[in-house]
């Protein structure tokens, strides 16, 4: 009979350009966390999201902020004495969480995303005012104000982009991109 | 003369162009040529990693062939653009049935890698190629007095490469001592801005801004200098919003190290794309002044 992979080995074998991670020879020592900038604001340290990884608890998983939270430092990484890529593993976990279409509510990471890939397929680069509509009306009237304010005088040092960049052989850098995700629409 | 491709990645069309231009007037001076990378794509941010790894290294591999195309050797001043090229010719030179399925894409815009591209950060070829004492022998007005803390931020150093020190590195401030300048002992000079946790997670962003501002102005700097356009603007257009949330009254400029060594040329700050700032540079250039 085939035995499916357990959760852990599923997150394990999810990185595609290092084929694996180590997560299983994990020791607990929690260097990762002493190291990490956003621990205090996650729902689980990232020791705790090892440890529940190799438990199997998918689904408290599928619904924390943790991994939504890495800012990408690398710090974790760079200090694991097993040899674990830590800040990669959380990108693992955002890749999982949106596959799956499950992440905890009021997150702002993966709409975030989601909407930067799309500015990039449709342009080549990437642009401020259309990424902002993904984020601006989740913050409160205050954080709305002040971001207002911000962007406005960005807007008057000549920092924003009024009109949207692109790049000029789009057409092929859409092609390169369908031969990679197949869309499915006729050629 | 030694010529790069030069990628300057999306941020420093617009939001950073005080980061471009001061690269070039720089580099200009030095006896470098950037040469814009022809048709450069976005690097895929952090963002793209999120949601699909194959499609973010192809997005890199596509900048990567071209520079091969033209022979060229590739420069980003952008921390996260550099760890993202860098770290796709790396797995792509590693990993053949990787490279190859790419190349069957980049095919599309008659494109192909083969991993020949030496990827550098904008700094590393400041301080390695040309050379801390060239830099000084280019300084007209020495900043002296002028207290900097120097902020390497994440992706420069992380993730490790090879042998390099990533607990205790002193380039940054080397640099810095080589406009007249003194770095300061900044305590906190490798921790993370938050990156785009300033849009994503907002209350743990301006909390590590805070961090660092305070703990840059506790080290005695005039003013704070960043190798990566994310890091200027959190740390910079966000001060605001720090002061809000906790009660603060943080103010201390961000400036790009290019901006500071074109000073210390004597380059006129308006070619720096000094007067872009949201916090007043004013006090850091009556020390060019001097």
């Amino acid at each position: 009979m085939v035995t499916r992979p357990s959760f852990s080995e599923e997150i394990a074998g999810l990185l595609h350009a290092t084929h694996a991670n180590a997560i299983k020879t994990c020791i607990q020592c929690g260097t990762c966390s002493g190291s990490c900038p956003v621990a205090k604001f996650m729902d689980h340290s990232p020791r705790k999201i090892i440890a529940m990884i190799n438990a199997g608890l998918k689904d408290r998983i599928l619904n924390c902020n943790t991994y939504w939270y890495c800012a990408s430092c690398y710090y974790c990484t760079v200090r694991c004495p097993r040899g674990i890529d830590i800040a990669e593993l959380m990108y693992a976990l955002k890749r999982y969480s949106i596959w799956k279409n499950q992440y905890k509510d009021g997150l702002v990471g993966p709409v975030f995303s989601e909407t930067f890939v799309k500015t990039i397929l449709k342009s080549g680069r990437s642009y401020e005012p259309v990424l902002a509509t993904s984020y601006f009306f989740t913050f409160g009237l205050q954080d709305m104000l002040l971001e207002a304010q911000t962007a406005t005088s960005l807007m008057l040092k000549g920092r924003l982009p009024v009109l949207p960049p692109r790049i000029k052989r789009l057409e092929n850098f859409r092609r390169v991109i369908r031969k990679i995700i197949p869309l499915g629409e006729p050629s | 003369m030694k010529k790069y491709a030069y990628f300057p990645g999306c941020s420093l069309e617009k939001m950073a162009m005080s980061y471009h231009l001061s690269t070039l007037e720089t580099t200009r001076k030095l006896g470098v040529e950037l040469k814009e990378l022809e048709d450069w794509n976005c690097c895929g941010a952090t963002a793209y990693f999120h949601v699909d790894e194959l499609l973010a290294h192809t997005l890199c591999a596509r900048n990567l062939a071209i520079a091969e195309k033209e022979k060229l050797d590739l420069v980003a001043p952008c921390s996260g653009c550099y760890k993202n090229l860098y770290f796709a010719s790396a797995h792509l030179k590693k990993d053949p049935d990787l490279a190859e399925h790419i190349n069957i894409a980049l095919q599309e815009d008659n494109l192909h890698y083969s991993g020949n591209v030496k990827v550098q950060h904008l700094i590393e070829v400041f301080v390695n190629d040309i050379g801390l004492n060239e830099i000084k022998a280019k300084v007209t007005q020495p900043l002296r007095d002028l207290r900097v803390a120097p902020y390497y931020g994440c992706q420069i150093l992380r993730p490790k490469k090879d042998d390099e020190d990533v607990e205790q590195p002193r380039f940054f401030e080397d640099l810095i001592s080589s406009t007249g300048a003194t770095p300061v002992d900044f305590p906190l000079k490798l921790r993370c801005c938050g990156g785009a946790l300033i849009i994503t997670s907002r209350t743990s962003a301006l909390s590590m801004v805070r961090n660092l501002l305070q703990n840059a102005i506790n080290s005695g700097a005039n003013v704070i200098a960043t190798a990566c356009p994310l890091c200027q603007v959190n740390l910079e257009c966000y001060q605001k919003q720090v002061n809000q949330e906790f009660g603060t009254e943080l103010s201390i400029p961000i400036m790009y190290f290019t901006q500071l060594i074109g000073l210390a040329f004597g380059i006129p700050p308006k070619n720096l794309g000094v007067g872009t700032e949201l916090v007043s540079t004013r006090p850091v250039l009556s020390y060019a002044e001097k």
